[in-house]
């Protein structure tokens, strides 16, 4: 049995550390997590439950509780995926395609035209090439934007709407924090959210197609 | 490479969620002298969300003080969210933001830099509110916070208050919901910070009240450390009104459910969820929800109940006034004038 020790943590510092036990159980097994107050009791049950495992709680005395999570096989199956998917304790909501580990596909954009020669072309195109994108009957599953690509995700930029629909759609859009930095567009980035180097990484790599514009 | 400071470590509750318990401020709060004056248009026996105080018969003004502990790390956001959550109490109360003053307390030891960018994101969102700033007061503390003092006025007649919803109203809140437990997520590192949460804390609630103002509104108030069920709660037992919340109509922020299954949510939410127990009826919607509802919301939107003919124009007008957060119908006004005022969750609301 692995015992976690979270008395005199604050919210969320329990939770993340029941997760980090979680991952390290390797196989069916118990853990007791041991905690201050009611918040971290409620959430590290919860926790232990949106992780297949059960969890059962007792309060040893004044602001004592005890949390005993039970990892059963097949909780631990599903833990052993998850810490595959998620090396860097990331949290990703589960994408479009409902799978948790693996990725469908996605467009990685570097820049804010598509092919070489005209400038003017180049936008027009990208433009309808993303346009493009909201058409298809089966949707990628992120798309990633960095370098020139980052000016397309934020304010004033022609495919935001289209950005929208596909966001509502399900479509995870990221842009390259780095280079909205590099650029001074942060504060302007209008959908989405900001990755960075180690996610798109991991991102192309775990996609089964990758599509550049 | 310069030592880089995160905010919200200093501070053990961010936000909104660093709102002492609704329990503890009524039981506090009761123990105080009532005041007293023909003038004083609304008081604070409704929880409401500030201080409306007559002239003239046609001018009244909005008084109101709201500062709280980093809630992200970005200083100059830090500063903007402050401050676009303190303004929200003059338009929830339908007025127009004049004059505004700093609240801050910093610590000595920390770079002075980190303070200028807190003050700069505070005034860049009063300009935009097109108020005046002009000056306030700061003390040292451990702890930095950072708030504003906000002075508005508005017409007698047209106040908003947080009471006064009828039989058939429906109910429509102008940000989507999420910020409390997003941003536990986040400094539990396992999300980043989102541009969706930032934006929704940064948006000022002028827009959605300007809208607002073409429409009848026969109550509003704007959903910050209480929660949308603490808020409800409140219109729901001034109004002495049943009021029914359909969550699949309800808009959240992405990844918002999936990690209030993880547990990361924050104290306030129990608290919140406690303070209207003995008003909630959850009926057969899955326990995350009532989670979701009583997140505490730094810096949310604005809840106004509208007469049911007006509420398909008002979305409308909120959609063409291009609020830049997401506005739903989170439910509507069952009853009125009743004995027991109840808030009642079911997975969606009749329309």
């Amino acid at each position: 049995m692995i015992t976690v020790n979270a008395m005199g943590d604050i919210c969320p510092i329990p939770v993340v550390k029941t997760k980090k036990a979680l991952g390290e159980l390797n196989g069916p097994g118990e853990i007791e997590v041991l905690v201050d107050n009611e918040t971290a009791v409620k959430n590290v049950t919860k926790m232990a439950k949106s992780s297949g495992a059960s969890a059962e709680s007792e309060q040893l005395g004044e602001k004592q509780y005890r949390v005993l999570i039970t990892v059963g096989e097949a909780a631990a199956e599903q833990l052993k995926n998850a810490h595959n998917a998620d090396a860097k304790t990331q949290a990703q909501p589960e994408s479009a395609a409902g799978c948790r580990t693996c990725v469908g596909t996605v467009v990685a954009i570097g820049s804010d035209r598509m092919g070489e020669g005209s400038e003017e072309l180049g936008h027009i195109l990208m433009k309808s090439f993303i346009f493009a994108l909201t058409q298809l009957d089966d949707l990628p599953d992120k798309i990633l934007f960095y370098n020139g690509g980052a000016k397309i995700t934020i304010e004033g930029s022609e495919s935001l709407e289209d950005l929208k629909n596909l966001e509502e759609q399900g479509v995870e859009i990221m842009t390259c924090g780095t280079c909205l930095d590099y650029y001074g567009i942060k504060d302007k980035l209008a959908i989405g959210s900001v990755t960075n180097m180690y996610s798109i990484v991991e991102t192309l790599q775990s996609a089964m197609n990758v599509i550049r514009p | 490479m310069k030592e880089e400071i995160r905010l919200t470590q200093f501070a053990k509750h961010g936000g909104c969620a660093a709102k002492i318990g609704p329990d503890t401020l009524s039981r506090v709060l009761g123990r105080l002298p009532k005041f007293s004056d023909p003038d004083l248009v609304v008081g604070f026996e409704t929880s409401d969300d500030a201080a409306v105080y007559k002239i003239t018969d046609d001018v009244a003004v909005i008084q109101t003080l709201d500062f709280f502990t980093p809630v992200v790390d970005d200083p100059y956001t830090f500063g903007q969210v402050a401050a676009t959550n303190a303004l929200s109490d003059v338009y929830a109360m339908g007025g127009e933001p004049k004059i505004a003053l700093n609240i801050v307390c910093f610590p000595g030891d920390l770079d002075p830099d980190i303070l200028g960018e807190i003050l700069r994101g505070g005034a860049d969102k009063v300009r935009e509110a097109g108020a005046v700033l002009v000056g306030g007061h700061s003390i040292q503390d451990d702890v930095p916070k950072y708030g504003l003092s906000v002075a508005g006025l508005v017409h007698p007649d047209r106040v908003y208050k947080n009471f006064g919803c009828r039989k058939g109203d429906v109910l429509i809140l102008t940000k989507q919901l999420g910020s409390g437990i997003i941003n536990t997520a986040v400094k539990a590192q396992m999300a980043s910070p989102e541009s969706e949460v930032i934006r929704v804390m940064t948006t000022l609630n002028k827009k959605a009240k300007e809208t607002a103002a073409e429409f009848t509104v026969h109550a509003c108030t704007d959903v910050t450390g209480f929660g949308l069920l603490g808020h409800c709660a409140e219109m729901a037992d001034a109004s002495k009104a049943v009021i029914e919340l359909g969550v699949e109509g309800i808009a959240f922020m992405h990844g918002a459910k999936e990690y209030a299954e993880m547990g990361l949510i924050p104290g306030g939410a129990y608290r919140n969820q406690e303070h209207v127990s003995h008003l909630l009826d959850t009926g057969d919607v899955e326990e995350v929800y009532v989670d979701l509802l009583s997140d505490p919301q730094t810096s949310g939107g604005l809840l106004f109940a509208v007469p049911e003919d007006e509420a398909e124009r008002m979305l409308k007008a909120f959609e063409q006034a291009d609020l830049g957060t997401e506005v739903s119908v989170v439910g509507r006004v069952l009853e009125s004038g009743v004995d027991k005022p109840c808030i009642r969750l079911c997975n969606k609301a009749e329309m």
